[in-house]
C-alpha cells in the first residue's frame, strides 16, 4: 500500500480548465473522497491518479514513484467505476479471478486468491453462479472482489454506489467502510453525495471549478466551512445563510442584524468588507419567543426524531431542527435564537470564511 | 374540492393481486400520501380512483356520488405523473391553459387568462409564462406540471411521485411549497410515493401499503409513534428502527408474546465499559456532522444509535444498552403491548 501525492496539477480540455493547481496527499491506508458538484473536476483528477488521463502540468507521486506520464496498468493501482462492468458470460468466479488469470498467474494461485477476497466480502456462497442473475449489491461486491483480488496499491472508485437506492447505498458504505478497515488499502473515493462522504471518509476534499475549495476531516468541514460553498455542499438541510452589512472590526463579537444584536464567535482577523453572510446550521437555531431575531413560521416538516422548521424572515427563508416534542404550526409568531459559539462568518465579496475563534475550537485545524 | 371514498376495491391483474379489499376516506382538504415499495399497489390505486382501471370489486365515489363505472373525464380529477409531459411546442402559458380550453370545458377567455395567471403566481412561474416548455429547467417543468392540474379545480388531485425525477435539493424546496399551496387552497390530493421523508413531510395522513394490503393509516406521528406491525416501523425514520432479537435482553420486561424489540435510534442509551448481558462493541462511528452514528454490534445482528459527537466513544469500546420506549413484536411482526 501506497501514499498518494498529487503537487501542482492542471488539466485543460481545450479552453476549458477542469483541474487548476490541485495539490493533495493521501496517506498510507487512508479513505478520501473527492467530493462536489458534477464537473467539479473530481472525477478528471481520479482518472489522471489512474493514468486515464495524462495531466497538462503537475506531478502525481504513487509511494516513492513519480506516475504521471506512467501507463494505467504500470502503475498498481485498482479502478472500481459506478457500472458494474461485469463479464456477464462469465460466472462470479471467472469474474474476480480474470485480472489475474490476464497476468499469468498459477492457477492454484488464482485460487487461492479468489476464496480468499471472496471470504472478505462474504460472498463465497455466489462463487459459482452466473453474474447475471446478481443482485445489485451482490454485483457491486463482485467488482469490488476483482479489484481487491489484485492486492493493489491503491483503489480508485468512482461513485461506484451511485446506481443503488438511498436506503441500499448506506448499507454499502457500511459495508466499503468495513472493508477498508479490514484491508487498511489506500483509497481515493469520488462522490457527488455529501452523506457518503461525510459517513465513509477519514479525509475529504471539497472540489468546486476544478479547485479544492477544503481539505480535512469530516467534523472539521462540517463545523468549520472554508467558504459558503463548502458550507452550503455540506449537510441537509444546508447552513442557512443570512446577509447582513456591518462595519466589523479583529476582535468584535456581536453583528447587528435589522437591529437584534447576534452573538458570534469574536474575530480574529478585519473582514475584507462590510457585505457579510452569516452561517448558521438548522441544528443550531432554536426557537425563543424573546429573542429579537424574529419571523413567520412558513412550512413544518416532521421527520420523526425532529422536524424542519421553516421560517420566513426579514432576510430570507431560515430552516431550524428542532426535536418533534415542540409543537409549531404554519403562520406562527417567532423569534430566532443561534448557538454563538458554533457561526460562521463569510466575506460576501470573496466567499471564505473570516477566521474567528470558531476556528480555535476543540479539534483544531485550519479553515 | 370533495371527499373521496374507496370501499373494499380490489384489483388483480391475472394472478397477481395489485390492490386487496381496500377501503379509504379522503376527507375533503386532506392530503393523504399513500407510501409503500414498488409494486405495493400504490399506483394502482390512484389509477383506480382516475378511472385508468375498473376495479374487479368494491365502489369508487367522489363528493358523495358513486363513479365506479364512470369515465375518466366524467370524474373531474387531475393527475400529475413522474414525468413531466408538457407540450413542448406550447408556451408555459398555452401549456396551463391547455386544460381550460378543452372542448367540454369552454373556459371564457377573461376568466382562463385570470386563473392561468393565478396559478403562476402561485408557483412563482409568472415571469416564464411567455417560454417555450423545453426552455425550463426540470423544477420550473415539474412547476408547470403542477400547475396545469391546479388550473382545473378539480375534485380531487392525484400525484404520482411527482417530484421523484428532481434533485435532493429541488425536491426539498418544492416539497414544501406543494403543502404550502395544499394548504392555501383547501385541495384534496393523493399523493403516491415510495420516500418516506416525502411522505412524513407533506400528508395529513399516510396510508402504508404491502402488497395490495393498506397496512395503517394514520398522521405521521401516528404512525411513527405507534406502528402496528414491524413492517410499519420499519417504513418510517432514518436511520430506520432497530429490530432486536428479545433473547438478548432478559432484562427488559416485555409482554410473553415479544419476540423482537424494536427501538428507534433516539430511544437507544449506551453507556461506556458495562459488563452484562446486555452489551455491545462499538463497530464504527459515522461523523455526520450534526449527529453520530454509532454501530454497535451485538451478540447477534447489529444496532445503530445516535451518538453526541463529543462523546468521546471509540471503536472497540464495549458498551452496555437501555432502551428507553421499546416497541414489542411477536413472531409473526404483529405489534404486542406490554
Amino acid at each position: 500500500m501506497a501514499q498518494i501525492a498529487v503537487h501542482d496539477l492542471v488539466k485543460r480540455f481545450g479552453d476549458f480548465v477542469a483541474v487548476r493547481d490541485l495539490t493533495l496527499a493521501v496517506n498510507d491506508g487512508e479513505f478520501f473522497c473527492l467530493l462536489g458538484p458534477s464537473g467539479c473536476g473530481k472525477t478528471t483528477t481520479l482518472r489522471m491518479i489512474a493514468g486515464l488521463e495524462l495531466p497538462t502540468s503537475g506531478t502525481i507521486r504513487l509511494g516513492a514513484d513519480d506516475v504521471t506520464f506512467r501507463r494505467a496498468s504500470a502503475r498498481d493501482i485498482a479502478f472500481v467505476f459506478q457500472l458494474f462492468a461485469l463479464y456477464p458470460h462469465m460466472n462470479v468466479r471467472a469474474n474476480i479471478g480474470f485480472p489475474l488469470k490476464c497476468d499469468g498467474l498459477p492457477r492454484a494461485e488464482i485460487q487461492r486468491r479468489v476464496e480468499e477476497t471472496a471470504r472478505i466480502l462474504r460472498i463465497t456462497h455466489l462463487l459459482g453462479k452466473p453474474v447475471s442473475g446478481l443482485a445489485s449489491g451482490d454485483r457491486q461486491r463482485v467488482a469490488l472482489g476483482r479489484a481487491i483480488v489484485r492486492q493493489p496499491k491503491a483503489f480508485l472508485m468512482d461513485e461506484p454506489l451511485g446506481a443503488l437506492d438511498a436506503e441500499f447505498r448506506h448499507v454499502m458504505c457500511g459495508e466499503l467502510r468495513a472493508l477498508h478497515d479490514r484491508l487498511r488499502a489506500t483509497t481515493v473515493y469520488v462522490t457527488h453525495d455529501q452523506l457518503e462522504a461525510m459517513s465513509m471518509a477519514d479525509k475529504i476534499a471539497v472540489m468546486n471549478d476544478g479547485v479544492v475549495e477544503q481539505l480535512g476531516a469530516p467534523q472539521e468541514i462540517y463545523d468549520r466551512p472554508a467558504s459558503l460553498f463548502v458550507a452550503d455542499f455540506i449537510g441537509s438541510p444546508p447552513m442557512n445563510f443570512i446577509s447582513v452589512r456591518a462595519e466589523l472590526r479583529c476582535g468584535d463579537d456581536v453583528i447587528s442584524i435589522d437591529g437584534a444584536e447576534v452573538k458570534v464567535p469574536a474575530l480574529r482577523e478585519d473582514p475584507p468588507g462590510p457585505d457579510l453572510v452569516l452561517g448558521v446550521r438548522p441544528e443550531h437555531v432554536s426557537l425563543r419567543d424573546e429573542a429579537a431575531f424574529r419571523g413567520i413560521v412558513f412550512g413544518v416538516e416532521y421527520l420523526g426524531t425532529t422536524q424542519i422548521v421553516t421560517v420566513t424572515t426579514e432576510r430570507g427563508a431560515v430552516k431550524a431542527r428542532l426535536p418533534s416534542a415542540r409543537t409549531v404550526r404554519a403562520g406562527d409568531q417567532v423569534g430566532l435564537e443561534f448557538r454563538p459559539e458554533k457561526l460562521s462568518l463569510f466575506a460576501a465579496t470573496t466567499g471564505r470564511a473570516i477566521r474567528s475563534t470558531l476556528h480555535e475550537a476543540a479539534g483544531g485545524g485550519h479553515g | 374540492m370533495a371527499e373521496v371514498v374507496l370501499d373494499r376495491v380490489a384489483k388483480r391483474f391475472g394472478a397477481v393481486v395489485a390492490v386487496a379489499d381496500l377501503s379509504l376516506r379522503i376527507g375533503d382538504g386532506e392530503l393523504i400520501v399513500l407510501l409503500g415499495p414498488t409494486g405495493a399497489g400504490k399506483t394502482t390505486t390512484l389509477r383506480l380512483v382516475a378511472g385508468l382501471e375498473s376495479p374487479d370489486a368494491g365502489t369508487v365515489s367522489i363528493d358523495g356520488r358513486e363513479v365506479t363505472a364512470d369515465a375518466p373525464a366524467a370524474r373531474d380529477v387531475a393527475f400529475v405523473f413522474q414525468q413531466y409531459s408538457l407540450y413542448p411546442h406550447l408556451t408555459v402559458y398555452d401549456n396551463l391553459a391547455f386544460p381550460l380550453r378543452a372542448p367540454s370545458r369552454r373556459v371564457p377567455d377573461a376568466k382562463l387568462d385570470q386563473r392561468v395567471r393565478e396559478v403562476a403566481r402561485l408557483l412563482r412561474i409568472e415571469d416564464k409564462l411567455g417560454n417555450r416548455a423545453t426552455q425550463l429547467s426540470g423544477g420550473q417543468m415539474q412547476r408547470v406540471a403542477i400547475g396545469r392540474a391546479l388550473v382545473r379545480r378539480p375534485a380531487i388531485f392525484l400525484m404520482d411521485e411527482p417530484l421523484s425525477s428532481l434533485d435532493a435539493k429541488l425536491r426539498a424546496d418544492l416539497r414544501i411549497e406543494l403543502k404550502h399551496i395544499q394548504e392555501d387552497l383547501g385541495a384534496t390530493i393523493l399523493y403516491v410515493t415510495h420516500d418516506q421523508v416525502e411522505a412524513m413531510t407533506l400528508a395529513t395522513r399516510i396510508g402504508v401499503i404491502n402488497r395490495g394490503h393498506l397496512v395503517q393509516v394514520g398522521t405521521p406521528r401516528e404512525i411513527y409513534e405507534n406502528p402496528v406491525d414491524s413492517y410499519v416501523a420499519t417504513r418510517l425514520g432514518t436511520p430506520g428502527i432497530n429490530l432486536v432479537p428479545r433473547s438478548l435482553f432478559p432484562g427488559v420486561a416485555a409482554p410473553a408474546a415479544a419476540v423482537t424489540i424494536g427501538a428507534r435510534t433516539e430511544h437507544v442509551r449506551i453507556r461506556r465499559g458495562a459488563g452484562d448481558a446486555a452489551a455491545g462493541t462499538v463497530t464504527w462511528i459515522e461523523h455526520l456532522g450534526d449527529q453520530n452514528h454509532l454501530h454497535v454490534a451485538l451478540i447477534e445482528g447489529e444496532l445503530l444509535t445516535l451518538g453526541d459527537p463529543d462523546a468521546g466513544l471509540v471503536v472497540g469500546d464495549r458498551v452496555g444498552i437501555e432502551f428507553t420506549q421499546p416497541l414489542f413484536f411477536d413472531e409473526n411482526g404483529r405489534r404486542v403491548e406490554r
